[in-house]
């Protein structure tokens, strides 16, 4: 053999021609952006609300663990859903940025991530609140990951209605987090955001189904047609502004959370009357920003902005009421 | 004496192929490297805070 075979036994390759592993230039932010930040927040917020309102007292540390358990749960099943949805978000405008969209996180690296988060989410949980929460965490992170991402979202117009469930487990584990225990509130809390989970989604869809056309999902608006999703968008509305009262019979919700849920109610009919009777959805879809619109889907676009606002506000009135001492029952008036 | 034909198939066993990184990508590794430092010094801290909290709790009550 001669003697460059010898000694020459390392062979270097351009660090170029390699993605993840050492060579990755992905910097913690992209990480980060893995985990659906925004996400994130309406999750614990949503999830602080259950733990508040529930009857029973936590300490702060560990209502501050418990927290962040949840928000890392999320963080997890947002990077199993990035992983896994890598290649329809490169051709989706709204998320063709995403780390895995854009090649610069590789999606080994997004499962093994949403993989360690999932075991330290829900092991804290189960250490600093109880097994009932944990479980709750676990199933919602499992639901997310593969009955909405893998099974749900490329195969069915109803893909976010019953994926919709893993959105509206937060509040739930907060108050399961809180009392070990599942109660006719905590399914209260989870049936108001699982109502409203489809006329939040379709009305984004509307003004952006060119996108969701564009990646094969089959969501409403393109599977069924713009028509059918603005009816089917008003009956969606109509039974989550009735579900958003449940609270004020059970006692959950007082004054503050009544005004809340009927003042605001009342706008987010107004507002879903107004896209059934508008041409959203038909205009296609040319903008690139969240709120960016042509003229005849604003109805669409002012109900989307509008429904993330009520549920803060539902949510940020039950942690005024149970938090900060405000909660005046309704039943009181009469019982 | 001829050089073997095929020189790939007799290399020695410990041969192996190395990546040069561009300075971006040291860079970008050493960021990843000291957040996962910190991650995992946070995770610690959080089980010690725990195990503290449920101590205190389960001594206070008699557990």
């Amino acid at each position: 053999m001669s003697q460059k075979g010898q000694t020459r036994n390392v062979t270097e390759k351009s660090a170029e021609t390699i993605t993840g592993g050492a060579a990755s230039a992905a910097s913690p932010a992209d990480y980060i952006a893995l985990m659906k930040p925004r996400v994130m927040t309406l999750v614990v917020f949503t999830g602080f609300a259950g733990l508040v309102a529930a009857p029973a007292d936590m300490s702060f540390i560990s209502a501050a663990i418990a927290m962040l358990a949840l928000a890392l749960g999320a963080g997890a099943a947002g990077a199993f859903n990035m992983g896994y949805d890598g290649d329809i978000d490169a051709v989706m405008r709204r998320t063709r940025l995403r780390p895995v969209a854009r090649g610069i996180v590789p999606k080994a690296e997004a499962y093994t991530f949403g993989g360690v988060f999932t075991l330290a989410s829900v092991t804290l949980m189960a250490l600093t609140a109880n097994y009932v929460a944990a479980v709750l965490l676990a199933f919602s992170i499992f639901f997310y990951a593969l009955v909405y991402t893998v099974w749900l979202k490329r195969s069915t117009p109803q893909n976010i209605v019953i994926g919709g469930a893993a959105g509206a487990f937060p509040p739930m584990i907060g108050w399961a987090a809180a009392t070990g225990s599942i109660s006719l509130d905590s399914v209260i809390l989870f049936a108001i955001i699982f109502f409203w989970t489809p006329p939040h989604s379709w009305a984004l869809a509307l003004y952006k189904s060119g996108d969701y056309a564009a990646a094969k999902i089959p969501m409403m608006p393109v599977a069924k047609g713009a028509a059918s999703t603005r009816r089917q968008i008003m009956v969606y509305a109509l039974a989550y502004v009735a579900v958003s009262l449940a609270p004020l019979a059970t006692g959950l919700g007082g004054m503050v959370y009544a005004g809340a849920a009927l003042l605001g109610g009342t706008l987010f009919l107004v507002l879903s009357w107004r896209v059934l009777n508008s041409r959203a959805g038909e205009a296609g879809t040319d903008e690139d920003g969240l709120y960016d619109v042509r003229a005849g889907d604003r109805a669409a676009r002012d109900l989307f902005a509008f429904s993330i606002a009520h549920l803060a506000l539902l949510f940020a009135a039950l942690i005024a009421e149970h938090g900060a001492g405000l909660h005046f029952a309704f039943t009181r008036l009469w019982s | 004496m001829t050089e073997p034909e095929n020189q790939e198939t007799v290399r020695p066993a410990a041969e192996q192929e190395t990546v040069r990184l561009t300075a971006e990508q040291e860079k970008a590794r050493k960021r990843r490297n000291v957040a996962i430092f910190w991650s995992l010094i946070g995770f610690i801290v959080l089980i010690f805070l725990v195990t503290l909290q449920r101590l205190t709790s389960n001594i206070a009550t008699g557990g």
